[in-house]
């Protein structure tokens, strides 16, 4: 199953601690576990745009589209056998611990008859 | 098979099959289905069909096996309805697996059937309320209508809650199966607390229609048992039992003409005293020192005690306290300190309470100023006793706590007890 990891900040969790970062060593192993299809790090939500078409016209705006304390820092897209698995790799990302991690199953558009 | 068997025989062993071999067959079911609606149908289906039978052809030698074969039937039945309505894959190679398994003995798989079951239900991916009402149904074999009565809400609440949960095990990917041993503690903790929410549902002052209400605290006990006979390594698993069993052991004390009975004031002789013999023997055989072992060891104190005023409060106390490492909830705090008090001297306790009162993370419990109202009166403060009392009956939550509580006021000495006369 496929899963997007939104890798999120999260103002309850320890602080960040770069000593303590072992994404590089994160990636590597679901690299290498077959189970890492691609993910990136994002620029802030201060250089987030949103887009809207509103009653026909163009709405472009600066920021996210929701006002949080928290915002998406990062994305993985995962391929595993279940949401166990994908609860696993996820506990081990480093943002797990100094940020938080939502897991979304894909949910493919059935186009077979289109 | 003994032909002919009278209706009530055959009514009784269809309730006892339903009782030990409904998750046992729901379980293999999803498991071969992969379809947890399509499972529930078909053993719904094989149970009427029991009862439909068994009249003239004879209880099963084996009720399970011959449960689990009509379902499988009744499955493939469905499948081969639907695949021939439309083609697809995924259905063929569901009915493959049934086929293959038709001859096949199911019996080695069926304990492994009952734990993937039991922790697919209580997955922390999963709503609380969605693992309480799933494991009833899916695992006690409980209907949504029992459920739905059982925790006052209306039935298509209920179903719906059911739907939810199914929709998400299916949606979301939660994997049939028993977790890694990674995540085995933490998982069992989740299954432990699913049961001891159920049991506690049920121990609670019911206000609802007792006759209509499934024993909810009896069910836990069930399931506690079937995850004890399945995981016997599990310490926890047991010591929950224990302290449910012990508990348990209390009920017919519990109340007298429909009202309250606390602790202190239960006869002793009306505790069920093989289920108390139980509750011991198991809680010996759970070592670890868990938060429900810490718990049924709390438990056993009380259960050892030939009365209320032989109880080892000193005991209580040290278990609180160790019971407190575990979580930092104010309700074990207000029982540490009501034992200490009961341990220490009433002077101890009042000055416990107090700070845990200017805490204010029980404000509105009407157990604390109920404790404060029980300590004053063992200092003789009969006065400031009475006005705890009155404090403790408005924030009742429960007619029969309500009236425990005015029990308590007008039975203290002196005139403390009595209404102030109206100016």
């Amino acid at each position: 199953m496929k899963y997007m990891m939104f890798v999120s900040t999260d103002a309850t969790a320890e602080p960040y601690d770069a000593a303590e970062d072992n994404i590089v060593e994160w990636v590597q192993d679901v690299d290498a576990r077959g189970v890492h299809l691609m993910g990136e790090r994002l620029r802030p939500a201060e250089d987030a745009t949103t887009v809207r078409m509103r009653k026909g016209e163009l709405v472009v705006t600066d920021g996210p589209f929701t006002e949080s304390k928290e915002w998406i820092a990062g994305f993985d897209i995962i391929d595993c056998r279940d949401l166990d698995e994908a609860i696993e790799i996820a506990s081990k990302h480093p943002m797990a611990r100094f940020g938080q991690i939502e897991l979304r199953p894909f949910w493919p558009l059935e186009l077979d008859g289109v | 098979m003994a032909p002919s068997q009278p209706d009530d025989a055959v009514a009784r062993a269809v309730a006892d099959a339903h009782r030990e071999e409904w998750s046992r067959v729901v379980a293999t079911l999803i498991r071969t289905t992969g379809d947890w609606d399509l499972a529930e149908e078909a053993v719904g289906e094989a149970f009427e069909k029991a009862l439909r039978r068994w009249p003239a052809d004879g209880i099963p030698t084996s009720p399970g096996g011959w449960l689990t074969t009509v379902a499988r039937n009744h499955a493939l039945d469905v499948l081969r309805r639907r695949t021939s309505e439309q083609s697809k894959y995924r259905e063929v190679a569901i009915m493959r697996s049934l086929e293959g398994e038709a001859d096949a003995d199911v019996e080695p798989l069926a304990a492994d059937d009952r734990l993937r079951l039991i922790f697919t239900c209580a997955h922390p991916a999963l709503p609380l309320e969605a693992r309480v009402a799933l494991t009833l149904r899916t695992v006690a074999g409980l209907t949504t209508a029992e459920i739905a009565r059982a925790f006052f809400v209306p039935e298509a609440t209920m179903a719906q809650r059911l739907v939810r949960a199914k929709g998400k095990i299916r949606n979301a990917g939660i994997p049939y199966s028993t977790p890694s041993a990674e995540a085995l503690p933490a998982r069992l903790d989740g299954v432990l607390a699913v049961l001891y929410l159920v049991y506690n549902e049920g121990y609670g002052p019911s206000s609802g229609d007792a006759v209509l209400r499934v024993d909810l605290a009896a069910e836990a006990i069930r399931l506690t048992r079937l995850v004890v006979s399945l995981m016997p390594a599990e310490s926890e698993a047991r010591a929950l039992l224990a302290l449910m069993v012990l508990q348990h052991a209390r009920r017919a004390a519990r109340t007298r003409d429909g009202e309250l009975v606390t602790l202190d004031e239960q006869d002793r002789a009306l505790w069920n005293a093989a289920e108390v013999a139980e509750g011991l023997e198991l809680l010996a055989s759970a070592p670890g020192r868990g938060p429900y072992r810490v718990q049924a060891e709390i438990q056993a104190v009380h259960a050892r005690a030939v009365d209320a005023n032989a109880t080892d409060w000193r005991r209580i106390a040290d278990l609180y306290a160790e019971f407190a490492r575990f979580s930092d909830s104010p309700f074990i705090a207000l029982n540490h300190a009501i034992s200490q008090g009961f341990a220490d001297g009433p002077a101890i306790g009042l000055a416990e309470l107090e700070t845990l009162a200017a805490s204010r993370r029980l404000e509105g419990y009407h157990l604390l100023p109920a404790a404060q109202a029980e300590f004053l009166t063992r200092a003789g403060r009969e006065v400031d006793a009475a006005e705890r009392y009155r404090e403790a009956i408005a924030l009742a939550p429960t007619t029969p706590e309500r009236r425990h509580l005015e029990r308590k006021l007008a039975g203290l000495p002196g005139a403390a007890g009595q209404n102030p006369t109206p100016v």
